[in-house]
Order: structure tokens, then sequence, then C-alpha cells
């Protein structure tokens, strides 16, 4: 439900930074744990770019993956959702990746 | 494909003028920007969406520093009890109480914490599922907390967004009801990752209700394995002193740390 939200930020965000330019393209991060989901952010994208320097610009999204550590054993643990465990059985992970949530690169025309 | 602009192109030439223009000030990097022979401009950014809220979460802590307010972020689903927690706390606890109060629509919840006997603010948000940092440091100067006291924000009933959003809170605190099945921490895990502390609360309904407590703290431990658990009953008052002392003893806490910051100063 914030997704819309957050597509307004987005466009906010790529608008202030196109220098007066049309904006034709956003590359977006968002991590596999961000909270926030990639279909409902396109899905708002579009109406929230409507009769800004934005309308009409492609988003693309990168999805970055969860990585983390284990506080028990230091092992590595990759999580497709917010919790998961180790190998060694360890549930208490310190989260390295997957929490972006960045616009990496706009193209401006 | 073109890798440098990602058109559809196959290689084509690219002028480079790297402008290092430093439009958003120091903390955001200079931007590169690569214009290329159509006109068509990459802006290398990496910015946060959410920078904006986070640093007005910045400016929020440092007002609660300044007045050493307690702020707690206290999150639950609709109905969970999270005002009749607070009705309690302001008339039991034994702290100076003010309450933020975020709902999408009336006031009813700020009326029933002034009733109770604390200074109260009500933020509706129309259409929006959270609060956000920036209305926090708005409220903030009309609320005007006594400086000492425990500053809670209500925020509004919902187990998904609020996760995403710092307010500049010292904990955030989940309420969730024994009404509401045993299976939530792992359906809605972002939100009971960011708590410190859980209540579970409307205990007295559990000889009525089929949830499974064990199965429930284990579930939210699988998400949070440093989540400290309270049982309560905002009705019927079971568990509310383990809930004043935790406050209190964050709140001490926070009094020591001002008071030793205070003597770092002098010295």
């Amino acid at each position: 439900m914030h997704e819309l939200g957050i597509a307004m930020r987005v466009i906010d965000l790529a608008v202030e930074s196109s220098a007066g330019g049309r904006v034709s393209r956003i590359v977006l991060e968002v991590g596999k744990l961000a909270a926030v989901l990639p279909d409902a952010l396109r899905f708002c994208f579009a109406t929230a770019a409507e009769g800004t320097a934005a309308e009409g610009a492609q988003l693309d999204i990168v999805e970055v993956p969860g990585m983390a550590r284990c506080r028990a054993c230091g092992g590595s643990v990759e999580l497709s959702r917010p919790f998961g465990r180790c190998s060694c059985g360890g549930s208490d992970l310190e989260w390295l990746s997957g929490e972006e949530l960045r616009i990496r690169e706009l193209e401006v025309v | 494909m073109c890798a440098t602009c990602g058109c559809s192109e196959a290689a084509h030439p690219h002028e480079h003028h790297h402008e290092h223009e430093h439009r958003h000030g120091p903390e955001h990097g200079p931007d590169h920007v690569h214009h290329d022979a159509h006109r068509s401009r990459r802006v290398l950014l990496e910015r946060d969406v959410l920078e904006k809220n986070d640093r007005a979460a910045g400016r929020n802590r440092g007002s609660f520093a300044a007045r050493r307010l307690l702020a707690i972020n206290l999150v639950s689903a609709p109905g969970a009890g999270k005002t009749t927690l607070l009705e309690r706390t302001v008339r039991e606890a034994g702290l100076p109480v003010c309450v933020i109060e975020g709902d999408q629509a009336t006031s009813r919840d700020a009326d029933r914490i002034r009733a109770a006997g604390a200074r109260a603010l009500q933020i509706n948000t129309g259409a929006g599922c959270h609060l956000d940092a920036e209305m926090i440091e708005r409220a903030l100067p009309s609320l005007e907390p006594a400086p000492g006291s425990l500053l809670v924000i209500e925020n509004v009933g919902n187990l998904v967004c609020p996760a995403l959003f710092d307010l500049g809170e010292h904990a955030k605190v989940l309420l969730a009801s024994v009404t509401e099945g045993d299976d939530k921490p792992l359906k809605y895990p972002h939100m009971f990752r960011a708590a410190s502390l859980l209540l579970l609360n409307k205990v007295d309904l559990l000889p009525h209700v089929s949830f499974d407590v064990s199965r429930f703290a284990g579930a939210a431990r699988e998400v949070n394995p440093r989540l400290s658990i309270l049982h309560t009953s905002a009705t019927r008052g079971d568990g509310l002193q383990a809930w004043y002392g935790w406050l209190r003893a964050r709140s001490g806490e926070l009094s020591a740390r001002s008071r030793a910051a205070a003597g770092a100063d002098r010295r």
C-alpha cells in the first residue's frame, strides 16, 4: 500500500535531478528485503508520473538479493524473505544487503 | 543493446562530459552526467528514495534528545488495543506521558487520551497508511512535550507500511492480540523484525479463542530472536506492571545517558 507514496518520491527525486529535462528512464534498485513489492511499484508508477516531467518514463527495477551473516557462526546466508536460518541452525542474522531502495540512474532527454 | 546507455542500438559513440555537478550538497556526492551523441543524458544518481524521511527522522532524534524525551513508536493491526493500553499507561505508569495519535480519520483516539489526562495531538493521514518523520516533526512544536516525558507515537493501525518509516523513535513496540492468529509473525515479518518489544494483548480472551501462545512466540522469535515478549490484557490489567517497568527502565537509561553527556560537557 505504501508503494504509491514511494513511486511519488521516486518521481520527485528523478524530476528534481533532471535539470529541467524530460526523464525517459529510471533505474531503481529494490532489495528483496525492502518490504516493497516491485509489481505494486510498477502498477503505481505510470499513474504517479502523469503530468510530471517523468510521464511515460520507463521504470527498470533491479532486484538486489538479500544477504546476511549468521551471528552464531559467521557463515553467510542468502535470504529471499525477511527471516531465515543459517546451515548451523542459527536464526540471529545480521543483514548485509537486500534493504536497498535507491535510484541508481536516470536517462534524461 | 548499447551497454553504455541501454538504448536499443548496438554500440554507438558516447561523449562523456564528466561535469561532476554538486547539486545536492556534499552528502550525496557529485552527480555524474554523461551526455551522449543523441542528446539523451545518463545521470548516475545513487540516491535513497527514503532519504527525505530519514533526514527528518534524524532531526526528530535531535529534538527528542534536546527535551530528554523517550519516544516510542507503538504499532499494531487495527483493533489490537493500542489506545486502551495507552489510556491505562497515562493513568498508571507513573511517568509524564504525551501522545501523538495517527489515524486516517477522526480525533476519537486523541480525545480518549486527553480524557485519560495526557496531552495529545491527532494527525489524520487521510488516505495515508502510516505516519512519516515529517509529520512528527511538524507535530512536535504544537504538542510541546514536557522535558523528560514519555512521548508515545500511536501509529496508524497497519502491520505493513509503518515498518518502513523511521520516525526517529528510540524503540518500536508492537502490540498483537490473541484474536489475530498465532501465525502473524510469519505473515508480517518486517514489523516483527523491526520491534524491540512485543506485547501480546487480550490474554484474558485466551480461554475463548484457539490461539497457541508458544507457537506464536516461536514464530516471533524465528523472525526476531532478540525480541522481548510480555503478555498483557489492557482491559483486565494482566502484565501491565511489567510494561510500565519496561518503560520506566528505558526512561531511566535515557536520563542516565543524558546526565552523563551533560557531565562530559561540563568537564
